[in-house]
């Protein structure tokens, strides 16, 4: 009897999911647990696997489809088998289908593709079989934000049992109820602000969340380097005021952010190690290079996500950047656009900061960090001291990905890109 | 502090009691004259006097009926079953009269009766002498039921299911009567419903009441000593009221439970243990809950065999080592 697989519900506030790509064709034989494709929700890009093993009769939606929870997307069963008629039709193409309105828990999700505890597939095959994990453990893994279902589980039969995800993750001591917070208030009477206090928005608690989960349960390291910013500040100029030439007012104006993110796409296929995560109990490499960049906001922060930066001129970089922020200021970001993402770019180079280190975004093997570029004494190729210009660029790491010498070759690259910055032209 | 028997702590209770409170009397089968079928009551005639310590007739639904009658007009009577299991014969008298006449008076007539004995197997008197019927008055609104384990809990329970104004049965152990323990001379009380945690853990925990505590506590230091296991055993104390609390704490600090009565398991005390914890703790259980009960058959007469069928420290040794796995 053939079985339809519908649309899974992948996490708690997923409400339609896009089918980004197939694994398998038409009459393929699928086993229990093959991969079958991929379907990014709001928060991830999660694998489909298989429930039901034998050939699959029928997929009824092309890749790149977003389509609700529940929708049917393919019919597996016995080879020759009719293909059976879903209820409710698929959509033929991909439609043009509204973006959900950003939870507010996504704030900056940027939530990797397989770390989402307890949002694993529970679609039970009709064998009955399924990834055994123990009520505990999967609340474990959810807090730790690890796949329990993909751990290898040391408990009877194969479940995965407390200690496996224990394992799998150092976890942090959860802190819990309100932190004693009391001050004397000003004896002036007035301060510099009433005392009291904020309500904390999705986007805050996000961002408090996340950033404690990356910060106490992922092994930071850090590098520092300065680069020559004079060649890019030249070349930026230059090529502005070409664009500004040829193109009048509208033209396209480059910040010193694209610069450093097209430098850090072309850093990461160079090596490559760096653009992995750390999932669980492999490290798993990352073909395309995501880039995503911090956008601060009145009220907080979040990181969109520049796809396929890898393959992406300085110009569609620069549009993208721009379309991106402007999105971000207004609200207007989708989920889409805020996750999936392979490494970050963070810079406070325009408050004047010279230098400093960001915590990972999660799943992230990295983040690097943009300071100013300030002038500075400089000895030079004669050995005189001259004024140059230079950019202090800090490197947080995951150690359990990455190892000192990898990030520091990652850097080398990336300032060697930085200072003959031609070659980014190409 | 002073060490005495579980029997003599019994005793201490009722004498403490008898003294307290003169409307207390001890009533059942041999009880005066004859000190008592397992001289639980000895030398209480002698103190009271044939008025507060009474020899009654070899019929349970006659002298139970009477001791709810007395109840009912204000005496405090302690009722002696020579065992629990001849209670089948007064059920009417102890579930339909004790268990609801406050209920039924509309919250007018309170029945404070005790009704005490020994309910336990394994001492080889067959199927008709060792019922274990805690679960089955548990499981009435308006009866409570304890099953004290230790010399200090006897004491202290007995005390306060006297002092109690519902009927509340204590369910003590003739293979327990001459454990001894320290027990405190003062004037104490443990209240109905309140666990006691017998032993701290961190790896699993054992809930279990009467005889089964000391089984458990004998098989986790084993669990401990040949496996390095650290186990918990939470020492019920009272099945009706239920302390729910101090269980889920325990589940909530192991994650990992096994369930020990004496009873046998169907509809058995550890089967609402069990439903309680996968209701109010499910997110905190990192195994499937087990339970050690006796073999699901009528008590054996064979006492090797009988031996075998109430829960023993190796049966529960490895049955904790297959919620471990």
């Amino acid at each position: 009897m053939a079985e339809i697989i519908d649309m899974p519900k992948l996490s708690d506030t997923m409400s339609v999911g896009t089918l980004v790509k197939w694994n398998v064709k038409e009459g393929q034989e699928v086993a229990f647990g093959d991969i079958l494709g991929e379907v990014e929700t709001d928060k991830a890009t999660m694998e489909l696997s298989c429930t039901v093993p034998g050939t699959v009769l029928k997929i009824y939606v092309a890749a790149g489809t977003q389509l609700p929870v529940g929708a049917p997307i393919l019919a597996v069963g016995k080879k020759g088998e009719k293909v059976p008629e879903p209820d409710a039709p698929a959509p033929k193409e991909a439609p043009k289908v509204t973006a959900p309105p950003i939870p507010e828990t996504t704030g900056i999700a940027c939530v990797p593709p397989a770390p989402a505890g307890g949002s694993a597939p529970v679609r039970t095959a009709s064998d009955g079989s399924r990834a055994k994990v123990s009520p505990y453990a999967r609340r474990m893994a959810e807090k730790a934000a690890l796949n329990a279902a993909s751990l290898a589980g040391t408990g009877p039969g194969g479940r995965v049992v407390a200690r496996d995800v224990a394992a799998a993750a150092v976890l942090p001591a959860a802190p819990s109820g309100p932190v004693n917070v009391t001050v004397p208030p000003p004896s002036d009477g007035k301060g510099v602000q009433p005392d009291g206090d904020l309500a904390v928005g999705g986007m805050r608690q996000t961002i408090a969340r996340r950033l404690l989960e990356s910060k106490v349960t992922v092994p930071h390291f850090y590098l520092e380097v300065d680069v020559d910013a004079a060649p890019l500040m030249a070349m930026r100029e230059s090529i502005n005021r070409r664009l500004a030439e040829a193109e009048g007012k509208d033209a396209l104006k480059l910040s010193v952010n694209d610069f450093i993110l097209k430098a850090s796409a072309e850093a990461l296929r160079q090596v490559p190690a760096v653009n992995c995560s750390w999932a669980g109990t492999s490290i798993r490499q990352h073909g395309a290079v995501h880039l995503s960049f911090g956008v601060a906001l009145d009220d907080g922060l979040v990181t969109p996500v520049i796809r396929d930066a890898h393959a992406k001129s300085l110009r569609e970089i620069a549009t993208d950047a721009k379309a991106l922020i402007s999105k971000a200021r207004s609200k207007k970001l989708t989920p889409a656009e805020m996750s999936g993402s392979t490494f970050t770019v963070t810079n406070l180079g325009m408050f004047g900061v010279s230098g400093f280190f960001g915590i990972i975004n999660v799943p992230n093997a990295a983040i690097l960090s943009v300071g100013a570029t300030l002038k500075k004494p400089v000895v030079d190729a004669h050995d005189r001291i001259v004024v140059g210009q230079r950019m202090t660029l800090g490197l947080s790491g995951d150690h359990r990905v990455i190892d000192g010498a990898t990030a520091a070759q990652f850097l080398q690259a990336l300032k060697k890109s930085l200072e003959e910055p031609t070659a980014m032209l190409i | 502090m002073p060490v005495m028997s579980y029997r003599e702590a019994l005793r201490a209770a009722m004498r403490e009691e008898l003294r307290r409170d003169e409307k207390v009397v001890l009533m059942g089968e041999e009880v005066a004259q004859f000190n008592g079928a397992y001289k639980v009551t000895e030398g209480l005639l002698k103190e009271f006097g044939p008025k507060r310590v009474v020899d009654t007739p070899i019929s349970e639904a006659g002298f139970i009926g009477l001791g709810i009658g007395a109840s009912m007009l204000g005496i405090r009577p302690v009722m002696e079953l020579m065992f629990w299991s001849f209670s089948y014969v007064a059920l009417d008298q102890i579930v339909n009269n004790a268990g609801n006449i406050r209920y039924m008076s509309g919250g007018l007539i309170n029945c404070p009766i005790v009704i005490r004995g020994p309910a336990n197997g394994g001492t080889n008197v067959g199927a008709t002498h060792s019922h274990t019927p805690e679960a089955v008055l548990a499981s009435h609104p308006g009866i409570k039921v304890v099953c004290p384990a230790t010399p200090y809990d006897a004491k202290g329970l007995m005390k306060a299911a006297i002092r109690d104004n519902d009927p509340v049965y204590v369910m003590e152990n003739t293979i327990l009567y001459n454990d001894k323990g320290e027990v405190p001379e003062d004037d104490y009380v443990v209240p109905l419903g309140v666990a006691d945690v017998k032993r701290a853990g961190d790896d699993l925990t054992i809930v279990a009441h009467g005889r089964a505590v000391i089984t458990s506590l004998k098989a986790a230091e084993i669990l401990e000593s040949e496996h390095g296991v650290s186990v918990e055993v939470v020492d019920l104390r009272s099945i009706r009221p239920l302390d729910e609390e101090t269980v889920l704490a325990s589940v909530r600090k192991t994650h990992r439970v096994l369930l020990v009565e004496e009873n046998k398991p169907f509809c058995g005390v550890d089967a609402q243990i069990a439903y309680l914890i996968q209701s109010r703790a499910f997110d905190e259980l990192d195994a499937p809950i087990h339970r050690v009960s006796s073999v699901d058959a009528p008590q054996i007469y064979c006492k090797r065999l009988e031996d075998q069928q109430i829960p023993n420290p190796a049966r529960v040794v490895a049955e904790a080592l297959k919620v471990l796995a």
